[in-house]
């Protein structure tokens, strides 16, 4: 097919054949073709002359792939909790009913898909969705209306009215990162001053910490990778930001890109790594463009490239390379798999990534936020920067605030802030609950408000999802064994397992056909999962529902049937398609609870 | 040169420098139950069957390398019971049926359901209805029914057979088997039943065709011997050859 064949060959030239960029192959396949036929993926597989279930494993793996035809326009609705509690629900089935479509159903004139995706990183802006993975916020009624009008329209989404992709920072609360303006270049040189020892010392110093989750410390990541061979470092931002309910690294990226760009480049050089990459989400696609366009003013202005700054022997470069829907890739080593243009699995460890991490190589992956405090400890060295938090979580914190509140977004703080200082600060009335670190984090209640965020307390990436007075905290746990669910990669059972035998077992309680025996079978999996799993998706993939039995017991109970067990089928229902062959409805021809 | 030591349950055990927990164990004539570990391939690490505890966390054993000195439980009620719920949850994933299938009394993962009592696989079964069967191949069946995604087969056709024919496609549990071929059908693919591909799976997923009833059931390699005591009959076989 000659159109087929225009369309490839342009992208794989780019790529110059490499498998490794795999991923971004297919992607800008996508793009230029609307989905990725048979035909495309052994054409693919032939240019780069890799077996063609490799490019199939790709294809499956990523959400955002699609290996059959979904339509022109490519509609994903977010389906966090938080856009759920912003209507979402009515929005998506609005949407539907314009086009007479099935969840997941291309329209008959291959126009249109309509789907659910996890988090899109917009919970400060009511209900969002990604419309060919462009992101737009603050659906409402109306919104739906004029997308649908513009769909029908088949007006190409490049002339869309722009406001539909206005996205704001909501930066409710500034510290340092946020608050003090940072000159192009000054963290650069203030690095060159220190010398590579020299600043590699102050981010020790500094007591950095990581945050992205696990709150690893920073300097030991850069030694590890400095003291280990390799004729080639890499420096990895992970900007994957896939925790449902965290939106900060967007923020970071979209307004104090310099500052993370730079950080980058600092971390290069205390770490002597000349590349670097910046693993993107798919639903951050539309911040690339202006991020492809700082990296290149930096290059022009000496703040990458050769000899940076004219400091000689700092050479640095960055390239971005987008995901494209799933969130293990933020999971450090699946995030390299993907790099490496592969399904993002978790690899196993040791050895660790600073000693063979991306094409074998010595690699850094660090959070959007992590890298971006480098400029601050560059600039007023490590003692300076350890005064700000407590003694074991060190600087400040960003969080994405959103749930039941009056001002959902970012908010700066010192680390060892309370619960409930934030709260205070965001307008959250009489809350129940606060879910904190995301899906994978933690549940706190009222009475656990004065606890801090810090890494010896509450520890999190930065998400705070908030639940005020009427909300169903069971729905809550339930949308996340929901996302963990679509989220495992596979690579082992009791994840890969676990975690569908953990959403139907939730269903089948919110169906109220769940008694104490599928609890307890819950609460088993979830011990189970966390000790046996291979990566932190899977240890931390029943954390809410056990939160939630924990500490919202009656949100459970009153689902629950009163006797030991329920079985699996209902069996009055299933006998309704008998009932109804054999015009009968009589009592003998039903089934009588049990109870 | 003192011999060098690491206990298991207990138990002093000798090792080389560079044996993962699973190769010291067995060399030790301790069983460490596996599905996805193979001995002619690289570890994977993905089964999560061979799960011990060392120094009080888990890892797995397959993949996890000895150190002096380190305590290792392998034979606990706990983990055996963490065992059993993994056996049953590769049954409810898939669909094992084992009276008609051509593996039973061979199969690795009923081995290990009868090594652990499993009674019963607990949990509702998902009765997945899209994994299809592959007849294609003159001589060699594929049923993705019964697999389990330890990619034993992948390997060893990548890593043994230099092929290449089999991979894992799909996420989480849409994972499936992905053979190397235009029409995705083996006998469309430059698979060979002399491939040790062939003849590497644990479970009755890859099945060499006109075999059936060549051991009659009663006689076959885990109705002799509990797969324990064996350490694995498949691999003693394999590393004969
Ligand atoms: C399932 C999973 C998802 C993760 N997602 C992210 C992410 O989106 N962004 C991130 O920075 N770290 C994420 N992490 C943590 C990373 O593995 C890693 O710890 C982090 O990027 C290291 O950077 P830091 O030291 O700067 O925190 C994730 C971890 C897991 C297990
Ligand atoms: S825990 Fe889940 S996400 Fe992590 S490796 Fe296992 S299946 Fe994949
Ligand atoms: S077919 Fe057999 S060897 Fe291959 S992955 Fe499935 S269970 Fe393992
Ligand atoms: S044998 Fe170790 S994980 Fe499968």
């Amino acid at each position: 097919m000659a159109s087929l064949e225009s369309a490839l060959i342009p992208i794989l030239a780019k790529y110059r054949g490499d498998p490794t960029a795999l991923l971004q192959i297919l992607r800008e396949a996508q793009e230029a073709l609307d989905w990725i036929s048979p035909e495309t993926e052994i054409l693919v597989a032939s240019a780069l002359q890799i077996p063609l279930t490799q490019v199939k494993s790709v294809t499956q793996f990523y959400a955002h792939l699609y290996d059959h035809n979904r339509g022109k326009y490519r509609i994903l609705f977010s389906d966090n909790i938080t856009d759920r509690m912003a209507g979402s629900v009515a929005l998506f089935e609005r949407m539907q009913a314009h086009f007479g479509v099935e969840p997941g159903q291309t329209s008959a004139d291959g126009l249109v898909s309509i789907d659910l995706t996890p988090c899109t990183g917009l919970c400060d802006h009511g209900a969002a969705m990604l419309v060919n993975s462009i992101a737009i916020g603050r659906l409402d009624a109306e919104r739906i209306d004029e997308i649908a009008a513009l769909v029908k329209a088949r007006k190409p989404l490049a002339k869309w009215p722009a406001e539909l992709f206005a996205i704001d920072d909501n930066i409710h609360r500034e510290v340092t990162l946020t608050g003090i303006p940072y000159v192009p270049g000054s963290g650069l040189d203030a690095a060159i001053r220190l010398g590579r020892a020299g600043m590699f010392d102050e981010i020790k110093r500094a007591a950095l910490r990581g945050r992205g989750g696990a709150g690893f410390p920073t300097a030991t990541k850069i030694e590890g990778a400095r003291n280990a061979p390799g004729v080639q470092k890499y420096i990895v931002c992970n900007a994957d930001e896939g925790e449902p309910g965290t939106f900060k690294d967007r923020v970071l990226l979209t307004s104090f890109s310099t500052r993370v760009l730079e950080g980058m480049a600092i971390a290069a050089y205390a770490a002597g790594a000349a590349k670097g990459f910046i693993y993107l989400r798919s639903e951050y696609q539309y911040l690339r463009a202006k991020l492809q366009r700082e990296i290149e003013e930096m290059r022009a202005s000496g703040r990458l490239g050769v000899s940076i700054r004219g400091a000689p022997g700092f050479d640095f470069d960055v390239e971005i390379h987008m995901g494209a829907g799933a969130y293990i890739c933020g999971e450090g080593t699946a995030q390299i798999e993907s790099l490496e243009g592969k399904p993002g699995r978790p690899r196993v460890k040791p050895p660790s990534m600073v000693i063979r991490g991306y094409k074998g190589m010595p690699t850094i992956v660090d959070n959007v936020e992590t890298l971006a405090h480098l400029t601050e400890i560059a600039l007023e060295g490590g003692a300076s920067f350890a005064r700000r938090g407590t003694r074991a979580s060190t600087g400040t914190k960003l969080l994405s605030v959103s749930g039941d509140c009056e001002r959902p977004g970012v908010y700066e703080y010192e680390f060892g802030v309370t619960i409930g200082r934030v709260l205070h600060d965001c307008g959250a009335v009489a809350p129940i609950a606060v879910q904190v670190g995301g899906a994978s984090g933690v549940l706190i209640t009222p009475d656990e408000f004065s606890r801090k965020i810090a890494f010896e307390d509450v520890s999190t990436a930065g998400a705070f999802m908030i639940f005020g007075p009427d909300r169903d905290i069971f729905e809550v746990a339930r949308n996340f064994a929901h996302f963990f669910a679509h989220e495992s990669c596979g690579f082992c059972t009791p994840c890969r397992v676990g975690t569908t035998v953990q959403k139907n077992l939730m269903d089948k309680i919110a169906e109220g056909r769940g008694s104490r025996y599928e609890v307890n079978d819950l609460m088993r999996l979830t011990d189970f999962m966390r000790r046996t799993s291979h990566c932190g998706l899977g240890e931390s993939a029943g954390n809410a529902v056990r939160d939630t039995w924990l500490k919202f017991r009656p949100a459970f109970e009153r689902r629950l049937v009163p006797h030991d067990f329920a079985p699996q089928v209902d069996l009055d229902a299933a006998l309704e398609p008998t009932r109804l062959a054999t015009h009968r409805d009589d009592a003998a021809a039903h089934i009588p609870a049990e109870g | 040169m003192t011999e060098l030591l690491f206990n298991i349950d207990d138990l002093p055990v000798p090792f080389k420098p560079g044996q993962t927990i699973l190769e010291a164990a067995k060399a030790a004539g301790v069983f460490v139950p596996h599905l996805c570990h193979h001995p002619r391939l690289k570890p994977h690490g993905g089964c999560k069957l061979c799960t011990v505890v060392v120094n009080g966390r888990t890892q797995s054993a397959c993949t996890y390398k000895v150190a002096a000195g380190q305590e290792v439980d392998i034979d606990t009620p706990e983990l055996n019971a963490m065992r059993r719920s993994l056996v049953q949850l590769l049954f409810i994933e898939g669909n094992h049926f084992c009276p008609t299938c051509e593996k039973t009394g061979a199969c690795e993962l009923q081995a290990l359901g009868y090594e652990y009592e499993m009674l019963s696989p607990h949990f509702a079964e998902f009765y997945p209805a899209d994994r299809e069967v592959d007849a294609s191949h003159p001589d060699v069946l594929i049923d993705r029914n019964r697999c389990i995604m330890c990619e034993r087969c992948v390997r060893a056709s990548r890593d043994i057979d230099g092929k290449n024919v089999f991979g894992i496609a799909g996420r989480g549990g849409k994972a499936t088997l992905a053979i190397n071929s235009p029409t995705g059908k083996l006998a469309d693919s430059d698979f060979a039943v002399t491939d040790s591909a062939a003849h590497i799976c644990p479970v009755g997923a890859i099945l060499v065709k006109r075999n059936g009833f060549a051991t009659p059931i009663g006689e076959r390699a885990y109705d002799a011997h509990p797969i324990s005591d064996s350490v694995n009959v498949c691999e003693i076989a394999e590393e004969a050859k």
